[in-house]
């Protein structure tokens, strides 16, 4: 019977495995090798092209008619901005998320399920409708414009189509993710250590410093982690709310594989995106090393 | 004074979940107005779902949606429930192994929805359907798979070993005693996947061709061409659909048997 163990396991775990590795795996190598490529004339990418780190290049530089390298900040502005818009998030959802946790730890049972099915909800629903839901309300003439224009001494105010817009989608977006590592914390405190600072003569300030959020630490270094990768990679709330203008890697990728047709230099996009992915989820593992090591 | 409740936790409280709750309402308000002007209150109107029901290319988005949500579904629980089944005793590798299969939850949709654009054209798949499910087939891996192996690991072994010391084989011990106590798990995880499948914008839009795009493709590029309030209509109808299912898959995660 221990004989046939490891091949009927193995048929089971198999098909699962193969299909994964089959349709993201390859693809992802592919996707590495095409990013050294040269762009075609046909479809995106000239197979039979030497391979370069040319693509890589031209997020830096750009050559001048007679082939200088002239640097060029285009592209790692967009870069830029999606580092920056992913970690101004991660910090929004911190900041709201660990208040909210708080309170949904501190409600009757049946009041907190019931709030937590609410924070959960929106979690499974469309992202590209919840986008879409901002964009009606932010656009020139929605009610909010109209109020805000209305208070705004200073002349007209455009609500869409900027880097404030793409935050405010990219929060809406993903707090759920840092709420509910949060609260799956706070679920679990003791209630006696916040009593115990208090009797000890600290006040709600010093508590909630030096009680509440070290012990939140492993809740605010997941929730970080499910926010700021999802938001470094997205696409759909700068396409909705950006406009053309505040653009973020996800869509400089698209672009490139649409009106583009540069899918080497997509390529070299994605692999530096997913670069800057396995950086942070490292400096992640690094920070939650840390942070056990010093509780 | 109570010590659990700290000051402004409860507004901050309250004030998330109007933020979360207030866009989708204005949503959903706007889609039951007879005025074509988004903003403005005339009266209530069911005009824009009859429009909707009517158009012809979103009756056939939705049917793509669904069909490409179902094969999606079936195809994703059936490998989850084998390799749920597979990593159920521990085993050299058995980590990496979940790791590999919860990666697409973790990956970048665009990256990997990009990359597949590439193998498919490169080993000569036309873009569509052939190209969707199994695409969708395998991000939806994970969303059946957690939901079987929460319910596996919690199952009680003893069951299937009183089977089998009353010599059923291991067909029957399978059938008659694992796939019913599974079976909430395997309901509540193909749901997911099938939500999963059905919301999904990005990997549609890189792999649809022409005739077989998906609704969230088709609203996409109905917000492109400029807002009417058939899209409020249609991502109303979305909206309540993924609520409905995702509701449904909670209470067959609780079911008892």
């Amino acid at each position: 019977m221990s004989g046939t163990a490891p091949l009927r396991r193995a048929g089971l775990v198999g098909p699962a495995l193969v299909t994964v590795l089959v349709l993201v795996g390859v693809p992802l190598c592919i996707m590495v090798w095409v990013s050294l490529l040269g762009r075609g004339t046909t479809i995106g990418v000239d197979w039979q092209s030497v391979p370069s780190l040319a693509n890589y290049a031209r997020l830096i530089w750009e050559e001048d008619f007679d082939g200088t390298l002239l640097f060029n900040p285009t592209y790692l502005s967009i870069l830029w901005r999606s580092v920056w818009q992913a970690a101004a998030t991660t910090a929004i959802c911190v900041l709201v998320g660990l208040p909210v946790a708080l309170w949904m730890a501190s409600l009757p049972r049946g009041l907190r399920n019931v709030v937590i099915l609410l924070v959960t909800i929106p979690f499974w629903t469309n992202l590209l409708v919840r986008n879409y839901a901002w964009l009606i309300i932010l656009r020139e003439d929605g009610a909010v414009s109209w109020a805000v224009n209305a208070l705004w001494p200073f002349g007209p105010v455009q609500l869409l189509y900027n880097d404030t817009a793409i935050l405010i989608g990219l929060v809406y977006s993903f707090l759920p993710f840092m709420i509910l590592p949060l609260y799956a914390v706070f679920e679990k405190f003791d209630w006696r250590l916040l009593e115990a600072a208090y009797d000890l003569g600290a006040n709600r300030w010093r508590a909630l410093r030096r009680v509440i959020i070290p012990l939140a630490m492993p809740g605010i270094i997941a929730g970080s982690m499910l926010v700021f990768i999802p938001s470094l990679g997205s696409f759909v709330t700068a396409a909705l709310l950006g406009g053309g203008k505040s653009m973020m890697m996800g869509n400089l990728i698209q672009m490139q594989f649409g009106q583009s047709r540069n899918w080497p230099f997509g390529a070299a996009i994605s692999v530096v995106l997913l670069a800057l992915m396995m950086l942070v989820l490292m400096g992640i593992a690094l920070w939650k090393k840390r942070a056990e090591q010093s509780t | 004074m109570n010590l659990r409740r700290l000051p402004l936790t409860r507004e901050i409280g309250l004030g998330v979940l109007v933020y979360l709750y207030v866009p989708v309402v204005v949503l959903i308000v706007y889609s039951f107005n007879a005025n074509r002007t988004a903003t403005v209150w005339t009266e209530f109107s069911l005009d824009w779902y009859r429009k909707i029901l009517a158009n012809p290319s979103i009756r056939e988005a939705t049917w793509n949606s669904l069909v490409l949500a179902a094969a999606a579904g079936i195809g994703s629980t059936l490998l989850a429930l084998a390799a749920a089944l597979g990593t159920k005793t521990r085993f050299r590798g058995r980590g990496l192994v979940e790791a590999v299969l919860n990666a697409p939850l973790i990956l970048p949709e665009v990256v990997v929805a990009v990359a597949t654009l590439m193998l498919f054209v490169a080993i000569g798949v036309e873009l569509g359907m052939a190209a969707m499910i199994p695409a969708h087939i395998a991000f939806c891996i994970p969303f059946a798979f957690l939901p079987i192996k929460a319910r596996l690991d919690g199952m009680n072994p003893s069951l299937e070993e009183a089977a089998q010391d009353l010599y059923a084989n291991r067909l029957i011990t399978f059938r008659r005693v694992t796939l019913p106590l599974l079976w909430p798990g395997i309901l509540a995880g193909f749901t997911l996947a099938f939500v999963t499948s059905l919301d999904d914008f990005l990997t549609s839009f890189f792999l649809s061709g022409p005739g077989s795009t998906t609704l969230p493709v088709y609203i996409f590029s109905a917000i492109r061409a400029g807002i009417t309030p058939e899209i409020n209509a249609i991502s109303t109808i979305m909206l309540i659909v993924s609520v409905a299912l995702v509701v449904t898959s909670f209470l067959f995660g609780r079911m008892r048997r």
